[in-house]
């Protein structure tokens, strides 16, 4: 008739439902078709390349958890994105190897010793991604162009090198990406080619659209905070304009800006990322045009072509200044309250 | 918001959207349950001073009669809901926790219950001041959940002008409707409760502010303004918490209650619909608070609906009546689902400022994964806190006892636990229980 036991709780006694795995899970979702595509572009090279990135950065996070004692935190999905956000930056040629040990980087030393998930200050893709622009300068810079005839049947030369050695070019496989184009030669890519992605680059940053659709995808979901990629391609495009507008025959026009190299799987997947960008709305926006700003800066004026990876560590190292600044004004303080 | 409030409907910002979960009883007229045997009346069921025992051991009292007087201007009476026998004096359990003093009363099962102890009387000559009195002797206090007595909130210090009575009609508690009905089948009394606050608080205006899933109610209420009311009813977004007073003020008039204060220094002063309906019933008719409505809802009620009881009703009377199908370790929550407290005890009685006891089978409840994850910052809480605090924040620094920071540097007191961060919160971290205990520590701290 009436209950024996009384459950004590405290409120809320209803929950919206979402949890942590949901919106991981939706993330890597949101990855597979970029993925499938340059599989498709670049065959079993990029298959192989997304492979061993992420199983080594799940099994580098079981380790470290297994090592500090921290319950197993596999199933959350978090080292999984890290992983395939890592091969999507690296030439599709990458040697295996160094994408290995670029990946046990990423998670060590960018997740796993800040205290992993949640308390990571940057990227943990980018740190690995840093690693190897550092550690493998020749091997980090060779790109290949799509749609080779036997990609699906033959790996690329690089792919298979011997661990701890550097293989050299192949020139019948290597093409110079739009923007070392743009940089070096003074060539600029078809603005079309540019965004259904035709072109030479990385694993995963190649098409802009498929990219966009895949980014508005968590947006509608609610899982990625729109305001960031918005700032980061409103940063990019208004810098790389008032460039274009001084001196147009010398810097490229805004649009190519935004749709070469890594900027929008940067803007949609890597500076997006909760843990390592600010809270509040105003410090979203603040962040994404740092990174958009410091990404056109990067390229214009720095020794490499790309810049994005860069910027968005710099505006992952802003954050907690950002979050310090900026913060929501409580209702009845009439204020905006900075301490 | 703003400028483009005629788009979105007039609203706070932030907030949540719970599902409303409403169906079940909106549509249902209000009933009466039967008098349960024995009454619990605790003797603080008011935020103030408790009331003063004014009976003894076995004395007869008949149905309306005062059983408690009002302790100092602080307090009011409590009034004998039934015709009985007073049985004793005793420490009953709470809703709150901790057994506080309470009158039991024993019901005269062959009596009509007819209220013997009212005198109906013309208000129309009453003065501001007597019309307080006359408020506070009918032993009323807001009916909303906060319990305050409803003549301090008319008792504006000196220095302070009110000029809108802000009416609270917007239950965006789920499952809740005691209001919605109220308003709907007792729209008279709510106009006329209306009137007269008007009248003890000074204002110049009423605004009654109803949500917009509530038609029925902003119709029914709508049809008995006058021509020369300066009342008007005002439709607002269903969100959560619209229904917290600073929201509403914020929603219906643009001002902020300045941090830890109250309404009346901005110039309102807020009222329960319901409170509004009982104040528009009792003061003409002479009488005291008895009873009021609640919503008793939830999977783990067979009968949901809307029942008129008698203060002091024990729950477990209450669940014997509506048919309980929940399981052995059901959640009783009284109050709405967001912001209720489980209660320990089904001794625990219906107090007059108790809206509803909602059901929640142990499956439902525990539908929420219970891991606990490390925040991972989405911001999600930001976004909801209707307060514009920030929970994350809050919650990183409550892990680290750095209570103290959470006051000095992020607003901890101006939390009022409505639990819009927790109900987003992906990682499930219960932030309003952690901003509970701070609160708690801090307040030990400072004594």
């Amino acid at each position: 008739m009436t209950p024996l036991q009384i459950e004590l709780k405290t409120s809320p006694h209803v929950k919206q439902g979402g949890s942590v795995q949901q919106i991981m899970r939706n993330v890597v979702l949101a990855l597979l078709p970029i993925c499938g595509f340059s599989v498709y572009h670049f065959g079993i090279s990029a298959l192989a390349l997304m492979l061993v990135t992420t199983l080594t950065c799940v099994a580098t996070e079981q380790l470290f958890n297994r090592l500090s004692r921290r319950p197993a935190t596999v199933s959350d999905y978090s080292a999984v994105i890290t992983g395939l956000l890592l091969a999507l930056t690296l030439p599709p040629a990458f040697p295996l190897w160094m994408a290995a040990l670029s990946g046990f980087i990423g998670i060590a030393l960018g997740k796993s010793l800040f205290g992993g998930l949640g308390f990571n200050l940057f990227n943990p893709a980018l740190i690995g991604r840093a690693f190897a622009q550092g550690a493998f300068p020749s091997a980090v810079s060779t790109w290949t162009l799509p749609g080779h005839p036997e990609r699906f049947t033959e790996f690329l030369p690089s792919t298979l090198a011997v661990p701890f050695t550097t293989p050299a070019p192949v020139d019948a496989y290597t093409a110079a990406t739009p923007l070392g184009m743009w940089k070096f030669q003074g060539e600029h890519a078809e603005t079309w080619d540019l965004f259904t992605g035709m072109v030479a680059g990385s694993a995963g940053e190649t098409s802009a659209l498929l990219i966009l659709v895949c980014g508005l995808y968590l947006i509608a979901r609610r899982m990625m905070n729109w305001r960031i990629p918005a700032a980061v391609l409103g940063g990019a495009f208004v810098t790389a304009g008032a460039f274009y507008l001084l001196d147009p025959g010398h810097y490229p026009t805004p649009w190519f800006v935004l749709l070469s190299g890594g900027l929008m799987l940067g803007a949609f997947f890597m500076a997006s990322d909760m843990v390592a960008s600010p809270m509040t709305r105003s410090g979203l926006w603040l962040y994404g045009a740092l990174i958009g700003f410091l990404t056109v800066i990067i390229r214009f004026f720095g020794g490499l072509p790309e810049g994005v990876m860069y910027a968005i560590l710099l505006g992952n190292a802003a954050s907690p200044l950002i979050d310090r600044f900026i913060q929501p004004r409580p209702y009845g303080t009439g204020k905006r309250r900075a301490s | 918001m703003g400028m483009l409030s005629f788009l979105t409907g007039r609203t706070f910002p932030r907030g949540v959207h719970p599902p409303g979960l409403k169906e079940a009883t909106r549509d249902q007229a209000i009933r009466r349950l039967p008098f349960a045997p024995r009454l619990v009346l605790p003797l603080a069921q008011h935020f103030g001073k408790p009331s003063r025992p004014v009976v003894k051991r076995h004395q007869e009292v008949v149905r309306g009669q005062v059983i408690a007087e009002a302790d100092g201007f602080q307090s009011v009476p409590l009034h004998a809901p039934v015709t009985g026998v007073v049985e004793g004096i005793e420490l009953m359990p709470t809703a709150r926790g901790p057994k506080t003093e309470a009158i039991l009363l024993r019901t005269l099962p062959g009596d009509s219950q007819a209220v013997r102890w009212s005198s109906p009387r013309d208000l129309s000559g009453l003065s501001r001041e007597e019309l307080i009195r006359a408020i506070q002797a009918a032993g009323l206090v807001g009916q909303g959940g906060a319990a305050f007595p409803t003549h301090l909130k008319y008792a504006v210090p000196e220095g302070h002008g009110v000029d809108t009575l802000v009416v609270n009609g917007c239950e965006c508690e789920p499952y809740l409707t005691t209001d919605h009905r109220i308003m709907v089948e007792q729209a008279q009394e709510v106009l006329a409760g209306i009137r007269l606050a008007l009248r003890a608080v000074g204002a110049d205006q009423a605004l009654i502010g109803v949500e917009d899933d509530k038609p029925d109610a902003i119709a029914a209420l709508q049809a008995q303004i006058g021509p020369d009311d300066p009342i008007a009813v005002r439709k607002v977004k269903a969100k959560y918490p619209q229904g917290s007073e600073k929201m509403l003020i914020k929603a219906l008039l643009k001002r902020e209650v300045p941090s830890g204060g109250l309404p009346f220094q901005v110039g309102v002063v807020v009222n329960n619909a319901g409170t509004m309906a009982q104040l528009g019933r009792l003061l003409p008719l002479g009488e005291g608070l008895i009873e009021r409505v609640i919503t008793v809802a939830g999977p783990g009620v067979e009968r949901p609906g809307n029942y008129r009881v008698p203060v002091g009703t024990p729950l477990r009377y209450l669940l014997e009546h509506v048919g309980f199908r929940g399981d052995d370790a059901s959640h009783l929550i009284l109050g709405g689902p967001m912001m209720g407290n489980t209660v320990s005890s089904l001794d625990v009685p219906v107090t007059k400022a108790v809206s509803g006891l909602v059901v929640l089978p142990q499956a439902q409840a525990d539908a929420a994964p219970e891991t606990i994850h490390p925040c991972i910052r989405c911001g999600r809480c930001v976004e909801a806190c209707p307060v514009g605090l920030n929970p994350a924040e809050l919650g990183r620094l409550a892990a680290k006892r750095r209570y103290e920071t959470m006051q000095e540097r992020f607003h901890l007191s101006d939390c009022f636990e409505c639990g819009s961060c927790a109900y987003v919160c992906p990682a499930n971290i219960p932030l309003v229980q952690y901003f509970r205990i701070a609160k708690a520590l801090n307040r030990e701290r400072l004594s």
